[in-house]
């Protein structure tokens, strides 16, 4: 599914979050979204899946205007998301949380009685096998490890199946081994689906991006090819350099 | 859940219902009347727990349901409507209805604004109660209800006007209601207000239009709120705006906590203990308030998780 903002505007107070922002994503690719801190990366991500209204500007969602939609309503349309900070299911258990997400998708949660539900049942399983997470199925998520969180966290997300996925930092805090694994994880969503990351991880940005978009205090600075984008001095001056 | 802890659990629930069912051969008559307020009270509180355990809204309003299902059974049953099924069901009817448009306003907000809502709202319904005397009578209220019959009851010469067979009946209902409210827990839409009760927003970014089964939640425990209020209406013989006051809501959310939320049986045992402070205590202290006072303190601050939380934990 493409995905594209067009003069997003969003305002905190008198500070511009987002100032007259255009993005264009087109289906299937992966795109970076980098940044200093404060830029307006969860800014965006949080307009373009509905939980903030722009002051201006659009968002549209393959060829359908999505500004006034409300979040569940993109998420219909297929579009998942991850948060900066684990947003999970804190008091059920590891395979609870998938399975809310697989009935989302299947939509069966208007059901009144008790159901066996055993293809959601197979499908939990096999998701917690492909994500390492099996022999934490009965665990409260409240009590699972930050790494495991994260992993859970992106599970949760790609179980909707969604065509366009908006990723908030999903490396963040993540060791070594668990951010190889992660990246493999993206790697291997199949093709047509639509990545937009947010991340501070240069090494998994460059691993994926097709293209990367620079924000700076609310403005993107600039848009291209991962190339371009290590060789433009302004994004040198506002990002690359301080690191 | 394991099987040895759910079978303990169904034992445990089967032998309840059998110590209750023998109530009336052996307890004083006071006691069996003091049972059935219980037992009322108790459907009351497990459709209160729907709420606050469940789906995580912490409703202050949840008389309104009771009252309404209670003056919605009395209008009808001393205009001559006679049968249990039909006035249980314009209790549960009228409960459903009041719940409709105050949860779809209520619900826009949380957290302590849902509840000061709830309360609002629960309160301009007594205040209807109160005012519209022609058809409430004010706070004179509906007098002489009769309690109704129930085809084959008269053959085996039973009348639900005694205490024992009508006691029956409440443990009939509420063992029903049991029943409907803890498949409903585990139900996917049961599942799906866990969800929404633990991460609002997360469902919703899975494509949960959260509010709606929310909404659903209200109305369907404010209809069984309303077939507590209609039995309430039966057994008393009245129908009071007192049934529609905030204390009334206030004592149900303490058997919630008390009882454990988020159970059913803990809600129900503490729709007991409530009730047995109230009508039990009042007859031997003035100051009844005081204990049950004191014990949601203890609750609230060393047992969180009520009297259940505790079974579980030993």
């Amino acid at each position: 599914m493409e995905l594209a903002v067009s003069g997003l505007t969003v305002r905190f107070g008198a500070i511009a979050a987002l100032d007259r922002v255009d993005l264009e994503v087109a289906a299937g690719e992966r795109r970076a979204l980098i940044g200093p801190n404060g830029a307006g990366k969860t800014t965006l991500l949080n307009v373009i899946a509905g939980e903030l209204r722009p002051a201006a500007g659009s968002v549209r969602l393959g060829t359908r205007d999505a500004t006034s939609l409300p979040p569940w309503r993109r998420a219909r349309l297929g579009l998942g998301r991850t948060f900066q900070r684990s947003t999970l299911f804190g008091q059920l258990t590891v395979a609870e949380n998938v399975a809310l997400a697989v009935r989302a998708r299947i939509r069966s949660s208007w059901r009144f009685w008790p159901a066996r539900e055993p293809s959601v049942r197979d499908e939990v399983t096999r998701r917690l096998e492909a994500a390492g997470l099996h022999h934490l199925a009965g665990r409260r998520v409240a009590t699972l490890g930050h790494g495991e969180q994260r992993i859970l966290e992106l599970e949760l997300a790609l179980t909707a199946a969604p065509s366009a996925l908006l990723l908030d930092e999903p490396m963040a805090g993540l060791s070594g081994e668990e951010r190889q694994a992660a990246l493999n994880r993206l790697l291997a969503l199949p093709r047509e689906v639509t990545l937009v990351i947010v991340e501070h991880d240069l090494d998994a940005v460059f691993a994926l991006a097709e293209r990367i978009s620079v924000l700076d205090h609310g403005v993107k600075i600039a848009d291209g090819h991962p190339a371009a984008i290590r060789a433009d001095p302004r994004v040198q001056e506002a990002y690359l350099g301080a690191v | 859940m394991i099987p040895g802890r759910f079978r303990s659990r169904l034992v445990f629930l089967l032998g309840l219902t059998l110590v209750l069912a023998s109530v009336p051969l052996w307890a004083p008559r006071f006691w069996i009347y003091i049972a059935t307020q219980a037992l009322i009270f108790a459907i009351f509180a497990m459709s209160l727990d729907l709420l606050v355990g469940y789906a995580g809204l912490p409703s202050f309003g949840h008389a309104a349901f009771y009252g309404v299902g209670a003056y919605a059974c009395a209008l009808l049953a001393i205009r001559h409507v006679d049968g249990l099924v039909p006035l249980l069901l314009v209790g549960a009817v009228a409960g459903g209805v009041a719940a409709l448009p105050i949860g779809a306003l209520s619900l826009r907000t949380s957290g302590i604004y849902f509840l000061m809502l709830t309360l609002a709202f629960a309160q301009m319904l007594w205040g209807l109660a109160v005012n519209w005397t022609s058809l409430t009578r004010g706070t004179d209220g509906l007098i002489g209800i009769p309690r109704p019959t129930l085809p084959g009851l008269d053959a085996l010469n039973i009348s639900l006007y005694e205490r024992g067979p009508f006691f029956v009946l409440c443990l009939v209902v509420a063992v029903a209601v049991f029943v409907f409210l803890e498949s409903l827990a585990r139900s996917p839409f049961g599942k799906t207000l866990e969800g929404i009760r633990e991460n609002d927003r997360r469902m919703r970014a899975l494509g949960f239009p959260t509010f709606r089964y929310r909404l659903a939640a209200f109305v369907v425990g404010g209809a069984v709120a309303g077939i507590a209020g209609s039995l309430a209406a039966m057994s008393n013989g009245f129908a009071t705006p007192d049934l529609l006051y905030w204390t009334l809501s206030g004592l149900g959310l303490i058997a919630v906590v008390v009882g454990g939320s988020r159970s059913l049986v803990g809600p129900l045992l503490g729709a007991f203990i409530v009730l047995f402070a109230q009508l039990g205590l009042s007859s031997y202290l003035d100051r009844w308030e005081l204990v049950l006072g004191a014990m949601f303190i203890v609750f609230v601050l060393f047992l969180p998780r009520g009297l259940v939380g505790l079974v579980r934990r030993a």
